[in-house]
């Protein structure tokens, strides 16, 4: 029984190492695994499937085994076939950099999908621009940022937070006057309600309409704020809460809204990071009416949706699984890479970089994406209302696709830049001092 | 009833709504607007709502009722509308008539926006101030109030006028009161009369409604509504303290019970467990399995699920404990540092097994009707569930307390943690008492657990949570006191919920938590120190 103490004791410097042999294994075993790699095409895979976050990256890696599957029983890429190397980087931030490092070194993998939160991607960041691979992220994020190496497929706030803030302004949404923002405390959520902030005022709201309110993450204790978010509604104004709350505090955050009976006709709540998946933990019948705003929601109809939640409820035995959002930035970013790569006929990343802007590929909403030269993709807008089984009644769509914006119009530190990776070949170019380079705020 | 519909048919005039409608309220109104339910969209049934509304035909509130409901059903290819009774029949919304005929095949709901549901609601408010059900009635007093719909003004008055039930007629008048303080054509006493009612009421309602009051109107209505408003706010604020404390109290029991687990593991025999949480998260996963198997075999039992639940949570989680201590933890007493790294294995394992066998996604674990919902006291508003949580906690307190005080076990475990050797001379089978002793604050854990899934996550995180509030309770309240952990965990739960206010949330933890350290400074064993030699063998 003493061995079970040892390798808990020893469980940090497992992990080193593990790193150490890793490089070790790049230095002399550099040449087998490079002729390996002619057989097939590796796809690294950098989703957390333990920790804090395995609840809801696990799904995004079953999503891109299938992806993969699928592919390769059209034939594969290039004549050859996928190979998915699958690594855990446990929720932890730094061991996502230590193991994006050993998913290109080592495993010679020609792309990246992975990531949720943006300090992982941020981690993440300097491994993929010094060993120059492409890394997939699919998840809606604060923007404010564009680099090669990245293609960002999941939404920017101009097409996420901004649409649902337009409306709940609108007489549909309630003519809302009076706005609570309520995150988690961490870079997504504090970006956005900056942008969201400074739109607001842009748009007439005042200081006093406003109340923001950060909590930690997993906060499980939800009853002074909703009490809190309760008062501040009764002033008289139509009020809605704009919520960046994040993970597992949403489910106590909602049970709390239930049980104090604030119902979505007397203070609505947009979530920008609620979807089907997080409601399956859920009773929603008191939440009925509360809104979530996404690119995708499993209950719209098209073929290519149908289609696909039946593939994907057949290939994981699973009738009731749910799809969501981030699942469908995966299936986009991948059929891109698939038609980027099938393009340059080679996986070589700066080729396939060059090749990416432009490329369309089919979203599931009956829409084509395109990705732009900043490196984001247009995607349609949906506003959705929970409906009593968990799922999402669109009650707002956008007019059409609407094209990512790296740099937000409303900070000023950020309107004046512009990326374009191809006619720049520039991420932060400032429309002012003519100059690449110039930093947000 | 006539002079409500024609009223209707003049707001909707004013509001220019529905021009073609608004001339009259004809017999066909009501018919002529079914079709517009028919075309999934959501400024067309807002036109069909409110003529509808004011088309007064008799079927129009059973439709309205069903519609707020989302029973109510359309096919766009047979332009019919149907309603669908709770047991699932058919009625055709045209004539009230049974269904009887083959459903056409694109039949799906009406869908609502949450205008819809406002509008649906003020429609069904006034149509309902003569309900038969002096539930119905209030509730409709009540949609009035918050609507503030004038065209409902005549017939609240009718409804006044008729209205036996003192409580519903309270909530009328007071819905009469809003709707005067809304009318710019009111005259300034009624106002003022209005704003008295209003003030009466009391709550945030009323100080919105109040704080509503256009800048322009006659001074002597301003100074009414001002010193009717400081007054709610007074009072209110006074309220507010008393929430607080409440709010202390909840979040100090869920405090308590997921920390008195390890009170006793801890606390009486010293061993740090870092699983701790994980048996909290099991008693979580217990519920969860059997909530499952009730919704698919027994629904009519699910209001018990959770006196069913209890006793297993407490039996596995128990189990898993003596498992833990008999293979792991026995062969490290006395090296607490070990002991803390090989239960920190422990945990992750637990959690690794527990993501592998329901997977990583939350799991749904419903409440009891018994436990969702709230109530009134005076002005603040306490919920079903922290009530019961917080008398849960004081039953699992006290029976602990009497459990270690009065039975023959429990004489054993205080002696054996107060003094092994000697225990063990008088012939105290030790190792027994130690693997009984961890399997007791196990198995509260996962007590605990089925308590903590009616107000948090089930996903296999759920337990990392609160281990360090856990520990932070323990140790504050002193090591090895029961009753100091109670004071601990209360003192702490409120502190919390009073600083949260002024700090936010994540400063009011951090608050607390440079407190606790400076405290543990001044005082290393905590509020209630054990004195005397026995601790120390």
């Amino acid at each position: 029984m003493y061995t079970v103490d040892q390798t808990a004791a020893k469980r940090p410097a497992a992990r080193k190492w593990l790193a150490a042999a890793a490089g070790l294994a790049i230095a002399v075993t550099g040449a087998i695994s490079s002729a390996k790699a002619q057989d097939t095409i590796k796809v690294g895979i950098l989703h957390s499937l333990s920790g804090t976050m395995a609840i809801s990256e696990t799904t995004l890696k079953d999503t891109m085994l299938f992806l993969i599957d699928e592919q390769n029983k059209k034939g594969g890429l290039l004549g050859k076939k996928l190979e998915a190397v699958v690594v855990d980087p446990a929720s932890n931030w730094p061991l996502f950099a230590e193991k994006a490092r050993e998913l290109i070194a080592k495993d010679k993998v020609a792309a990246v999908f992975g990531c949720w939160t943006s300090v992982s991607r941020k981690s993440v960041l300097p491994v993929f621009k010094e060993l120059n691979n492409i890394l997939f992220y699919p998840v809606q994020y604060e923007g404010e940022e564009s680099e090669r190496n990245v293609f960002y497929t999941g939404a920017a706030p101009n097409q996420q937070a901004i649409p649902a803030v337009d409306y709940l302004m609108s007489k549909d949404g309630g003519e809302v006057k009076r706005w609570v923002l309520a995150g988690t405390d961490y870079v997504y959520p504090r970006t956005t309600n900056k942008i969201l902030e400074a739109y607001l005022k842009s748009k007439g709201v005042k200081d006093e309409d406003i109340m923001v309110n950060y909590t930690p993450f997993g906060h499980s204790d939800w009853q002074t704020i909703v009490a809190d978010i309760k008062k501040f509604g009764s002033a008289g104004k139509k009020t809605a809460v704009v919520s960046t709350i994040n993970g597992d505090a949403n489910v106590p955050f909602y049970k709390e809204l239930g049980n104090q009976g604030i119902k979505a006709t007397d203070i609505p709540v947009v979530a920008f990071s609620v979807g089907e998946e997080e409601l399956a933990g859920l009773d929603t019948k008191p939440l009925v009416g509360h809104l979530a705003a996404w690119n995708y929601f499993e209950s719209i109809k098209t073929p290519e949706n149908a289609k696909f939640i039946k593939d994907w409820q057949a290939y994981t035995k699973n009738p009731k699984r749910t799809t969501n959002d981030p699942m469908e930035a995966h299936v986009i970013g991948f059929n891109m890479w698939v038609k980027a790569v099938e393009k340059v006929g080679t996986t070589d990343p700066d080729k396939v970089i060059d090749a990416l802007p432009g490329i369309t590929a089919p979203n599931l909403t009956g829409g084509t994406s395109t990705m732009l030269p900043n490196h984001h993709i247009t995607k349609p807008v949906f506003v959705g209302e929970i409906r009593a089984d968990g799922q999402f009644d669109v009650v707002w769509k956008s007019k059409g696709l609407v094209p990512g914006d790296a740099w937000s119009d409303y900070l000023p530190g950020s309107k004046d830049l512009e990326s374009d990776w191809v006619k720049l070949k520039c991420g932060n170019y400032n429309t002012v001092t003519k100059k690449c380079g110039g930093s947000a705020s | 009833m006539r002079s409500l519909f024609e009223r209707f048919a003049i707001a909707l005039l004013v509001a220019g709504l529905f021009a073609a409608h608004a001339t009259a309220a004809r017999a066909g109104a009501y018919e002529d607007a079914l079709p517009k339910l028919t075309l999934d969209s959501f400024s067309d049934t807002a036109d069909a709502i409110d003529a509808i509304a004011g088309s007064g035909n008799p079927l129009a509130p059973p439709l309205l009722q069903a519609l707020k409901d989302q029973r109510l059903l359309f096919s766009a290819e047979a332009k019919q509308v149907l309603i669908k009774s709770a047991d699932g029949k058919l009625t055709d919304a045209a004539t009230g008539q049974p269904f009887t005929a083959a459903p056409p095949s694109d039949l799906d709901n009406v869908r609502l926006n949450n205008r819809l549901r406002n509008l649906t609601d003020a429609a069904l408010g006034s149509l309902t101030l003569m309900a038969g059900d002096a539930g119905k009635r209030y509730g409709a007093a009540q949609s009035v109030f918050k609507s503030r719909d004038a065209s409902a003004a005549a017939a609240l008055d009718k409804a006044i006028a008729a209205e036996k039930d003192a409580g519903v007629k309270k909530a009328m008048l007071e819905a009469k009161a809003a709707l005067i303080l809304t009318d710019a054509g009111a005259a300034a006493a009624d106002k003022v009369a209005a704003i008295a009612v209003i003030r009466d009421r009391g709550d945030q309602d009323s100080l919105a409604l109040l704080q509503s009051l256009p800048a322009d109107a006659p001074k002597d209505v301003i100074a009414a509504a001002a010193d009717a408003r400081a007054k709610i706010e007074r009072n209110l604020a006074l309220w507010n303290t008393v929430q607080n404390f409440w709010y202390g109290l909840s979040l100090g029991s869920v405090l308590l019970l997921a920390a008195i687990g390890l009170a006793i593991t801890f606390g009486v025999m010293g061993v740090i467990n870092m699983a701790h949480g994980e048996m909290v998260m099991l008693g979580a996963y217990v519920t969860y399995v059997v909530q499952d198997l009730i919704r698919a075999r027994y629904p009519g039992l699910f209001d018990y699920s959770l006196a069913i639940a209890l006793p297993l949570a407490f039996l596995f989680s128990a189990l898993v404990g003596i498992i833990i201590e008999r293979s792991v933890i026995r062969f490290l007493y006395g090296r607490p540092l070990e002991t803390l790294l090989a239960t920190w294995g422990i945990s992750l394992v637990l959690q690794q097994a527990v993501r592998a066998a329901f997977g990583p996604t939350n799991k749904e674990v419903g409440n009891p009707s018994w436990m969702s919902g709230a109530f009134d006291l005076g002005g603040i508003l306490i919920t079903y569930n922290r009530l019961w949580i917080i008398v849960f906690t004081a039953i699992v307190f006290v029976a602990l307390l009497a459990m270690l005080r009065f039975t023959r076990l429990g004489l054993e475990m205080r002696a054996v943690t107060q003094n092994r050797s000697m225990a063990a001379a008088v012939g105290i089978r030790t190792a027994r008492i130690d693997a009984l002793t961890f399997g007791l604050g196990s198995g509260i854990a996962g007590i605990a657990g089925v308590a903590l899934s009616q107000i948090d996550n089930v996903s296999p995180n759920l337990g990392q949570g609160y281990i360090i509030d856990s520990f932070m309770v323990v140790v504050f309240g002193g090591v090895g006191n029961l009753w100091g952990t109670l004071v601990g965990a209360l003192t702490l739960g409120i502190a919390n919920k009073f600083l949260e206010p002024f700090a936010g949330a994540v400063l009011g933890k951090i608050a607390i938590l440079v407190f606790i350290i400076l405290f543990i400074q001044k005082r290393p064993r905590g509020m209630f120190a054990l004195k005397g030699r026995a601790i120390e063998a």
